[in-house]
């Protein structure tokens, strides 16, 4: 339904496609420009970086495709008409996802990719089975995790109501200091997505493996691949987070 | 001046209207702040690599940084300001009913974004870049001088961010739909005023032609006059050359496009 909508107005969903394009392809400019200047940034090349930049775009990419609406929950409970959603018969996290599901957003998708694509050519990778396997398994974990994250928002807008942007500091901000290497940031703030919130293992731990660089906090090799679990686990405490946040609701109708 | 008291109280409306939205607010600044994190880093990579970059030490960029957090929502450059209900009112037709009034579309219009951008400052600006200075050796000018200048620009780029965004705002009336052009306008924005990367370090022609650019009087300008970087007169005389091309523009557009006025809706 919410395709069909978008398209009534085609000039729009084609710019704001474009514009979801372009939001990204202006990151990946300023990172060009960044290397116009120098050779290296926290050590890591450009073609690196891309890679880096790559994974962490496709699959906050995909993530915010599926799930990215959960931002809208918090004006639903504001004005109340989340009710509606909570009396048709079909689950409420699935209803908010579809809720004014955004084709426009493939763009970021498509981008990511392109990057990547991009730096696969350039940089150079020993290919080893385990390394060839980690790659869809990285984006798929990543996908995973971004999605935790959105959920977790979401049932955060439970309480907080008027706050969704605080999601968009983990969410956009998440994959925006997951294009940089971690060399560049301070240990705190890497142990903080290593241990805390695990946006680590969406590219930084597994690329990291794949490029045959050493992790900074010095964690062992296994942990590239610990992806998977730690998706799980994220999504499993999202849900939970979820449902209380959903049994706590109440509706602000009079 | 009955005229004058209008536009006071239209600016003083919307300050208070969005002084209402506390919770907002709070998250607001708890995302700006992490965002100048990751900047902080990043650019700090960069610096390491290349000091004095684009004329700027490293506690120069880091005020250049918080600066940039404190000015984002104050100046709508990513959107936010009142182009999103002014938008919302062509395309749902209510705006015949601004037209009615005995005000002018396009001041009544600047006078609320102004109330708007006042309190974001406040509300927004000041605690990210508060939290920047005290957490970061960063470089702020002693004298009041320098501030006093710095406040001035800060004003005449309110004036041409509304300018700039006020004219996609009327795009509306012949698109319906202004989703697309005002996304569009809101990235170059972000790009050219040099919200990513401070605009003194693009590399060759493009960083002369982003400095020409109505952008570079948002974020770029009263950096510089704070940062001792730039003559405060001549940074006005651009910034205020670009507010009365843009308004002059948006006025010639505005009565176009009221002259077509074909309102949506029964």
């Amino acid at each position: 339904m919410w395709v069909r909508s978008t398209m009534a107005y085609r000039a729009s969903f084609v710019m704001t496609t474009f514009g979801n394009f372009a939001a990204t392809f202006f990151d990946f400019v300023t990172i060009m420009l960044m290397f116009s200047r120098v050779d290296a940034l926290g050590g890591y090349s450009l073609p690196e970086v891309a890679f880096l930049y790559g994974l962490s775009g496709v699959s906050f990419g995909l993530a915010d495709l599926v799930i990215g609406s959960m931002e809208r929950l918090g004006r639903r409970v504001r004005d109340g008409t989340l009710d509606t959603l909570l009396v048709r018969p079909a689950p409420v996290l699935a209803q908010v996802a579809a809720d004014r599901f955004a084709l426009r957003r493939l763009g970021r998708v498509t981008q990511g990719l392109l990057v990547l694509g991009w730096s696969l050519t350039r940089v150079e990778i020993d290919w080893t089975a385990a390394r060839l396997l980690l790659m869809p398994v990285m984006v798929a974990s990543g996908f995973g995790i971004f999605c935790a994250v959105f959920v977790a928002g979401a049932a955060f807008q439970f309480l907080a109501q008027d706050a969704s942007e605080v999601q968009n500091a983990f969410t956009y901000g998440g994959t925006t200091l997951l294009q940089y290497p971690p060399t560049v940031f301070a240990k705190e703030l890497v142990r903080g997505v290593t241990f805390v919130l695990p946006l680590a293992f969406v590219n930084w731990l597994p690329a990291t493996y794949v490029l045959g660089r050493p992790y900074p906090l010095g964690l062992p090799g296994w942990v590239a691949f610990a992806s998977p679990l730690v998706a799980v686990a994220c999504c499993a405490l999202a849900g939970l987070a979820w449902r209380a946040g959903l049994r706590s609701y109440r509706s602000t109708g009079s | 001046m009955g005229a004058g008291r209008l536009y006071v109280a239209v600016a003083a409306g919307g300050f208070r209207r969005y002084a209402t939205y506390r919770a907002a607010t709070a998250a607001g600044v708890f995302t700006n702040t992490a965002f100048g994190l990751i900047l902080v880093y990043t650019y700090r990579a960069l610096w390491d690599e290349k000091p004095h970059l684009g004329g700027y030490d490293q506690a120069q960029m880091l005020t250049y940084v918080w600066l940039g957090q404190a000015l984002l929502s104050t100046l709508a450059i990513g959107g936010g300001g009142v182009e999103d209900e002014l938008m919302e009112r062509i395309r749902t037709g209510d705006v015949a009913i601004d037209l009615y009034r005995p005000a002018d579309l396009q001041l009544w219009w600047l006078a609320a974004d102004l109330g708007r951008a006042f309190f974001q400052l406040l509300g927004r600006g000041v605690i990210p870049f508060a939290f920047g200075a005290l957490c970061f050796p960063v470089y702020l000018p002693r004298d009041a001088g320098t501030w006093a200048a710095f406040f001035i620009a800060v004003l005449l780029a309110m004036v041409v961010g509304f300018g700039i965004r006020f004219l996609v705002v009327l795009s509306t009336f012949w698109l319906l739909d202004g989703t697309g052009v005002s996304q569009m306008v809101w990235l170059l924005g972000f790009f050219c005023s040099g919200m990513l990367l401070p605009l003194n370090v693009f590399p060759g022609a493009l960083g002369e032609i982003v400095r020409v650019l109505p952008w570079s009087s948002l974020l770029q300008a009263p950096a510089d006059i704070l940062l001792g970087h730039a003559d405060p007169l001549g940074t006005y005389l651009f910034q205020a050359a670009w507010a009365a091309a843009l308004l002059g523009v948006g006025r010639l557009v505005q009565s176009a496009a009221t002259r077509r006025v074909v309102v949506q809706g029964g």
